[in-house]
């Protein structure tokens, strides 16, 4: 999937800044964005050249050849021209709609405005213009335009924040700075044109955390990193300004480097249907060879003979060239068995299915006014089989919103509502909010419902006040206030924001800090706190800590963190309150929220003094650094005093649990993939319901060597060895999977993913993922994402769906048989890229359930039944073959051939296809597993495709057979003779038209008024044309076109003719239905079954089937392991993060230097901070 | 009873709370239309193939079929049909003679007269049929090889007859009239019919040669050019006759205009083409006697007088003369009969089957075992 254009020659880059001449000799790739295929010259011919790609249009066009030759010709040529032009025009139609937006899209972007540097001027220039090597200024919340080299920003040293989620999914601040030498440039326009430095670095390619080159300026040479580039699809944020040189631009960038190739996507009902055709075309062949042998052999013995009845034009032809051009004039008349209404009437089919998508209420998200949108239009029946979903975490699960949910303070809990007889009340939109307008400083947006916490702050409760201190003291944040009161927070994790959101409602703002101190304002009253230490997080202490000298002069120490961590750290006199908080975390965490605990502790002057003196001590230590620290953290943190828990919920979006409890229960599996960290992936995992405490084993691969990764993998297949033996000694191992599958969970890291696709690792990848029934990914690439669905897709052969939100998952989203889009967030490129796209995870469920098993189920009927129509009609004449000298004789008047599927038979099939429901909705929803036969491929495969073909090729022999018997010696009922060629036609396409509107009849289950209006319409309307087409009126007219003058009148008014309809219909239908009816008495499918219940009920009256809840019971899990990171602690004190020290109030974020930046974390900023300042 | 009820609208049930539907100056919202064709929501039947719906379908079916097809084969065992081959392929046969030497072009007609004896009388209008077998009129080569417009009375096309003609279309460089394979193989054998009194007198039969075609045929779809020329030698003087005809189309029939050129019955009949290589084609009609008391044709003995001008031993056919009496349901049809009542039975006899199998093996407590 690696996409390398003409880089597959570029070995090294070389870009001079500010010279495009330079730069041009290279002929790197402009910035223009190209995803169209034609413009409008070019529609035409490339357009025609891909349809008659399509196996179909060009035999189509073959035919239409053959049949212009006279000797050949058994049919008229409009019989085929008239459908091969439908169809053409029709699918080109279609292809220049959906270009069209591909167009206006590329347009969109690359219309969007960025100032250039040119000729030492900024200049406004689009997108599309701008070139390698050019300098473009970048202001706060722009996109970047292309994948820049930083050189100087508004910050100091050159720093300035990206926001990547585009590109990785991350929604945390990253921070990025320019090398020392460009940052000096600052804004000087004069300065950034003379830049003359030249970039030489590594050719594009798709790693999003790797850069290296070097900048060579004044004889100098400077090493890049990653550290210093700005990519595509980054937002520059709480960044004033910057200036960035164009490194790689357009389609060399790495966003567009990682999306993938932009594939033709085909459900496998479209390859099944071409390898059908093609077989089709096969028998056509043989058919057409058996009827030339048989022509041969006739000439031979009875032409020959019959010679002075019927000569040739030409004495010298024989008669085997006879059966060679017999063997074409069957090709034609037989063609109609691989109709060529067939693709249009899919393509019909689909279209519709697209439009109930997106016509569908219930995926129609109100708060955002987006609608489902069905972007392509070729996939709708493949949502009937999916068997894999991989969906990204951030945005698609959570809405990503941390919520300050419930706590528990001195052991009360807060955070329920209650009526007024005592029971407790759902959290809905409409419960009131707790009114916070005391507060001048409180957050909007911040909603509460109980009450009874802002009453017991008012009342002054100390415990109460204790807990919202801490929760405002203790923490990493960074305030910003641009007016007076309007405070935004910027935290590196969206818990601790949450967490001091709430505090500030509550009436404890935290208001500003030095590296010293802590200002808040206490219900009202500004109260300056002294910082003494911050006893930073890690993982393995899994709690932070600050020490706090408050105005009145007492120390004191906050501390937070993991329940199991700080419990082992409180005072014995705490017991009975431990035993209260933590039932009550249980209570928290059975409802999938995230933990913390908090505690408190008075120092002593003189402990303090003593251990500060050791803390200096050991911070300068020059070995075991770390070791010593946390001894000493340890040290102090004993003996504390607990002051409650608190209960932060990542808000899923509506619905995720059940949604997925949903799809598990449809035999779907769920792939989580997502950027995020492990633990915060295992969270989401676990309030989701796909992992659970009942699981045997949450396998967790987090290998860095191959080797490693091989042993974690065969470890877990050891351990589940038992069910493997036993799944070898049965060997039908579908059922056994089932039974092991419901045991196990599945965590991989991405670096043991790279190790684990590399081509040794990959087959025991798939089965040990294939037998747990959750797997989560975390810390992919957007890449990595793509190789994972493609793995399954060549291991499993399923159908996969791929869900996400944002840049990072395009590529999955490509990949995949079936890309979702979750629209009416910020970023629309996987909207873009998708197939269907809506605003919420949850109506997936719908998407799969409803429309995709509606569609699968009804493209399976339409195919059985437009193949049994099609052999039915087609093959009557090769039994009239071997009645008429095998001559190429059509049974049937060439207009009925023309219009038999055109006109005759289309519309009862189409609203069959269209609007046929076997089950309604609710009960789909309800019985997930009638979503079972679609992933089986149950409805339409090769089996089937033999059972409704042999049945119209029974149907045909009937029908051919039975006026063959009776027209042997009828007369009329005047005694004239009926036997005639034309009669027979007539009475066998009556026949053929009753009969396969009976069969339509019998295969729609679901007959609205459109199916009876088309139904009885095609039968009324074959009987006015035939009578139209056989009128006097007609025949004076075009005397040789209509030779059929009269039939319809003579033959239809002979009660024999009727007799023989009559006697044809029962002989073919009813052995259909007594083979449906035993098979659905004896052997019921789910679909039977459901059926008939749904018909009782619908009796009894229509009632509503709620979902249940899902019971969510998982245990505690602290939220301080999820979004930190250490090193910030440091940071602070340090000061080195602060903006200039002239102002306290306005500060900078920080950002988690998170996996891309290659370890170089925020700790070496802090080094060069140092070096710069002391 | 069919197994079915109308799907009232469903109700529309919880969506959450309709923000999107601002007042009339609002945003126009994306929100899809609530109709019940939007929303798949349509009233329909929805019929199910049940044991109450199947089982009585299979014995109804049963019970009509048996009766009507025991109606047909009484009916056609009650039609009176005689059937005599006079291709003359057995030595002995009279017309052998006739059959050995045949030629198109020659003007002797050979003459042969079969004798035969019914048995029983026929009663009513008397229909009488030539038959040929193993004539293949539905070649396809032969089917086209005709010019309907021609045929039609088109001036143009009698001048210039289409294409499809070949090699029939042309002869001595003027167009043939009526051109192509059909016509030029025109059945040209003349049946005349003696009662042989037990006396020993011939009596002539009349036999009736008009109302052989189908209206519409003789009035819409053949039609002399000229139609107001009745003098149609004139007419046709700048065509040729068919290469196998002894006599122009417009000697066919000289002693009644109505039936004379292209609207000879004879020639209509023959250019309605038959489905199958073996079939029958209406002759004469022997109209029933004035008096309802004597049978048109009494039993005793009859001569066939035959004119062979028709070749058929080359190809191996067979020339037939049939005499039948009609009824409602047309000739003499065993197989219609004999096709209903086995049809009837076999539905009757799954019904049972199928019967005994539901009450014994069916699942009639097909709701209790659905798997949430």
């Amino acid at each position: 999937t690696k996409l390398n254009f003409s880089s597959a020659l570029e070995e090294e880059r070389h870009v001079r800044a500010n010279d495009r001449d330079y730069n041009e000799r290279f002929s790197y790739a402009d910035n223009r964005i190209k995803t169209a295929k034609y413009n409008v010259f070019t529609f035409l011919p490339i357009n025609l050249f891909e349809q008659f790609q399509r196996f179909a249009n060009a035999y189509f066009l073959v035919l239409l050849i053959l049949q212009l030759i006279p000797e050949i010709s058994s049919l008229s040529w409009f019989t085929t021209i008239v459908p091969l032009v439908l169809v053409l025009a029709i699918t080109a139609v279609k292809d220049a709609t959906d270009d069209y937006f591909r167009h206006k899209s590329d347009q969109q972007v690359n219309t969007r405005q960025s100032q250039v540097l040119i000729k030492g001027k900024l200049q406004n220039e689009k997108w599309m213009n701008v070139r390698v090597g050019d300098i473009i200024k970048l202001e706060n919340n722009q996109f970047v335009a292309a994948d820049l080299l930083l050189l100087s920003s508004s910050e100091p040293y050159g720093l300035c924040y990206i926001e990547t989620a585009e590109l990785d999914g991350e929604t945390n601040l990253k921070v990025r700075q320019a090398l020392t030498v460009t940052s000096d440039l600052g804004d000087d326009v004069a300065k950034l044109a003379d830049f003359s430095g030249e970039v030489i670095c590594e050719p594009p390619n798709n790693k999003l955390d790797k850069f290296t080159g070097t900048l060579c300026w004044k004889d100098n040479k400077y090493s890049l990193d990653n550290e210093k580039m700005l990519l595509r699809g980054c937002v520059l944020r709480n960044t004033e300004w910057c200036f960035g040189l164009v490194i790689f631009a357009g389609l060399q960038t790495k966003l567009m480097q990682n999306c993938g190739r932009t594939k033709f996507k085909r459900t496998s009902i479209d390859k099944l249907m071409n390898t059908l055709v093609l077989w089709i075309f096969g028998f056509l062949i043989c058919m057409g060879i058996i009827l030339a042998i048989g022509n041969t052999i006739w000439e031979q013995k009875v032409g020959s003979d019959f010679w002075e009845y019927l000569q040739w034009k030409e004495l010298t032809i024989n008669a085997v060239f006879s059966g060679f051009l017999t063997f074409w004039s069957y090709i034609i008349i037989l063609n109609t068995v691989v109709p060529i209404s067939l693709y249009v009437s899919v393509e019909v089919l689909r279209l519709g299915h697209s439009y109930f998508i997106n016509w569908d209420r219930r995926m129609y998200y109100s708060r955002k006014d987006t609608p489902a949108e069905a972007r392509t239009t070729t996939l709708n029946e493949e949502l009937g089989q999916v068997e894999f979903i991989f969906s990204d975490k951030t945005g698609t699960l959570t809405q990503n919103i941390m919520v300050f949910n419930k706590c528990s303070i001195n052991g009360k809990t807060y955070g329920d509502v209650y009526d007024e007889f005592g029971h407790k009340v759902d959290i809905t939109e409409k419960t009131p909010c707790v009114d916070f307008s005391f507060n001048p400083l409180m957050d909007r947006k911040f909603r509460f419902h109980d009450s009874s916490l802002v009453e017991a702050i008012k009342l002054e409760e100390p415990l109460v006040q204790e807990f919202f201190r801490l929760l405002a003291l203790c923490h990493t944040i960074m305030p910003e206030e641009r007016n007076e009161g309007e405070l935004v927070y910027q935290a590196q994790s969206p818990d601790e924001g949450a967490l001091v959101t709430a505090a500030r409602n509550f009436g404890f703002v935290f208001r500003s800090r030095t590296p010293e101190t802590i200002t808040l304002y206490e219900m009202g009253q500004a109260v300056t706190y002294q910082l003494l230490a911050i006893l930073d997080f890690n993982n393995v202490r899994k709690r932070m800590s600050v020490i706090v000298r408050n105005p009145k002069g007492q120390l004191k120490l906050y501390s937070k963190g993991a329940d199991t961590i700080l419990f082992d750290r409180l005072d014995p006199s705490n017991e009975e309150l431990m035993f209260t908080t933590s039932e009550h975390l249980n209570e928290f965490a059975g409802e999938g929220l995230r933990t913390l605990a908090l505690a408190y502790k008075d120092l002593d002057e003189d402990v303090f003094d003593e251990w500060m003196k050791k803390l200096l001590f050991a911070s300068t230590a020059l070995d075991n650094r770390e070791e010593k620290l946390g001894a000493l953290y340890e040290e102090i943190e004993q003996g504390m005093l607990l002051l409650g828990a608190t209960a932060i919920e990542d808000k899923l979006q509506e619905g995720v649990p059940e949604t997925i409890a949903c799809l598990t229960l449809a035999n779907i599996k769920i792939w989580v993939l997502t950027g995020d960290k492990l633990e915060t992936a295992m969270n989401i995992g676990y309030s989701c319901n796909m992992l659970r405490d009942d699981m045997n084993t949450v396998f967790i691969i987090s290998g860095h060597t191959m080797l490693e990764v091989q042993q974690e993998l065969s470890k877990d297949k050891f351990s589940s060895g038992l069910d493997m033996e036993k799944t070898e000694l049965y060997s039908s191992d579908s059922v056994f999977e089932e039974t092991i599958i419901a045991e196990y969970a599945l965590i991989i890291n991405g670096h043991s993913l790279a190790h684990a696709l590399e081509a040794d690792l990959e087959q025991i990848l798939v089965d040990v993922a294939c037998l747990c029934k959750t797997v989560i990914c975390c810390r992919v690439t957007p890449l990595q994402k793509a190789l994972v669905v493609e793995l399954i897709k060549r291991h499993k052969r399923a159908v996969t769906l791929a869900i996400g939100d944002g840049a990072n998952d395009v590529s999955m989203i490509k990949t995949a048989h079936i890309g979702v889009g979750i629209s009416g967030q910020e970023g629309m490129q996987a909207v873009l890229a998708s197939d269907y796209s809506f605003a919420q995870f949850r109506y997936l469920q719908r998407l799969l359930l409803v429309h995709g098993r509606w569609s699968y189920h009804r493209m399976c009927n339409f195919l059985c039944y437009f193949f049994y129509k099609n052999f039915a009609f087609t093959l009557v004449h090769f039994w009239y073959g071997f009645l008429c000298g095998f001559s190429a004789q059509t049974v049937y008047d060439q207009w009925f051939i023309t219009l038999f599927n055109i006109v005759y038979t289309s519309l009862p099939v189409l609203a069959m296809g269209l609007f046929d429901q076997d089950v309604n909705e609710q009960y789909s929803l309800r019985f997930p597993n009638l979503y079972r036969p679609g992933q089986l491929n149950q409805l339409f495969n090769k089996r089937k495709f033999f059972t409704c073909t042999l049945q119209g090729v029974c149907t045909s022999f009937i029908l051919f057979f039975i006026p063959y018997g009776a027209f042997m010696t009828a007369v009329r009922d005047d005694g004239a003779h009926i036997s005639d060629q034309q009669t027979f036609a007539v009475t066998i396409a009556t026949s053929l038209v009753i009969v396969v509107s009976v069969q339509i009849g019998l295969d729609t289950n679901y007959w609205t008024a459109v199916n009876h209006f088309f139904i009885w319409g095609s039968l009324a309307v074959y009987f006015a044309i035939l009578f139209a087409m056989h009128s006097d009126g007609i025949f004076t007219i075009f005397p040789n076109q209509f030779p059929f003058i009269g039939t319809a009148r003579n033959s239809l008014n002979q009660k024999i003719v009727w007799l023989v309809i009559l006697l044809t219909t029962v002989v073919c239908i009813m052995p259909m239905v007594a083979v449906r009816f035993i098979k659905a008495d004896l052997y019921p499918t789910q679909t039977d079954k459901v059926r008939l219940l749904q018909q009782a009920t619908r009796k009894q009256g229509p009632q509503e089937q709620n979902l249940r809840r899902v019971r969510r019971t998982s245990s505690r899990r602290s939220a301080y392991a999820f979004a930190h990171q250490q090193g910030y602690g440091e940071l602070i004190t340090s000061g080195k993060n602060m903006k200039v020290p002239t102002s306290s109030t306005s500060t900078y974020p920080l950002s988690s230097p998170t996996r891309g930046l290659t370890g170089t974390s925020s700790a070496s900023i802090c080094k060069c901070f140092r070096h710069q300042k002391h | 009873m069919m197994a079915s009820s109308y799907n009232a609208k469903d109700e529309d049930g919880h969506h959450p709370g309709s923000v999107g539907s601002g007042g009339p100056g609002a945003v126009k919202s994306k929100k899809p239309d609530n109709t019940a064709f939007k929303q798949q929501r349509l009233p329909a039947w929805q019929p199910i193939l049940t044991a109450g719906t199947v089982l009585p379908a299979f014995f109804m079916i049963g019970l009509i079929f048996i009766p009507i097809g025991i109606g047909l084969l009484v009916t056609s065992n009650n039609i009176k049909e005689f059937e005599i081959d006079y291709t003359g392929v057995d030595m002995f046969s009279p017309c052998f003679n006739c059959s050995q030497s045949y030629s198109w072009n020659s003007t002797s007609a050979c003459t042969c007269s079969v004798p035969f004896t019914l048995d029983q009388p026929f009663e009513s209008n008397v229909f009488m049929y030539y038959g040929l077998s193993n004539f293949y009129q539905n070649h396809r080569r032969y089917v086209k090889s005709r010019d309907d417009s021609q045929l039609n009375g088109d001036k143009s096309s009698l001048l210039n007859p289409s294409k499809e003609c070949e090699p029939y279309r042309t002869s001595d460089k003027k167009s043939i009239a009526p051109c192509g394979a059909i016509a030029n193989s025109l059945f040209n054998d003349t049946l005349e019919l003696f009662y042989i009194h037990p006396n020993g007198s011939r009596i002539a039969i009349h036999l009736v040669k008009t109302g052989i075609a189908w209206w519409t045929d003789k009035h819409v779809k053949f039609r002399n050019p000229g139609e107001n020329n009745n003098n149609l030698s004139i007419v046709f003087q700048d065509t040729s006759k068919p290469v196998n005809w002894r006599k122009p189309v417009y000697e066919l029939d000289p002693s009644d205009p109505d039936n004379n050129g292209f609207i000879n019955e004879d020639f209509i009949v023959w250019m309605r083409t038959a489905a199958l290589p073996t079939f029958r084609k209406l002759y004469r009609i022997i109209q029933k006697k004035k008096d309802n008391m004597t049978p048109t044709l009494p039993p005793g003995n009859y001569s066939l007088e035959v004119i062979y001008n028709y070749p058929v031993r080359s190809f191996d056919g067979r020339k037939r003369m049939i005499l039948s009496t009609i009824s409602w349901m047309g000739g003499k049809n065993p197989f219609l009969g004999i096709a209903y009542i086995t049809v009837g039975s076999v539905c009757f006899f799954l019904g049972v089957v199928l019967l005994i199998i539901h009450h014994k093996y069916g699942n009639r407590n097909n709701n209790a075992d659905i798997p949430n």
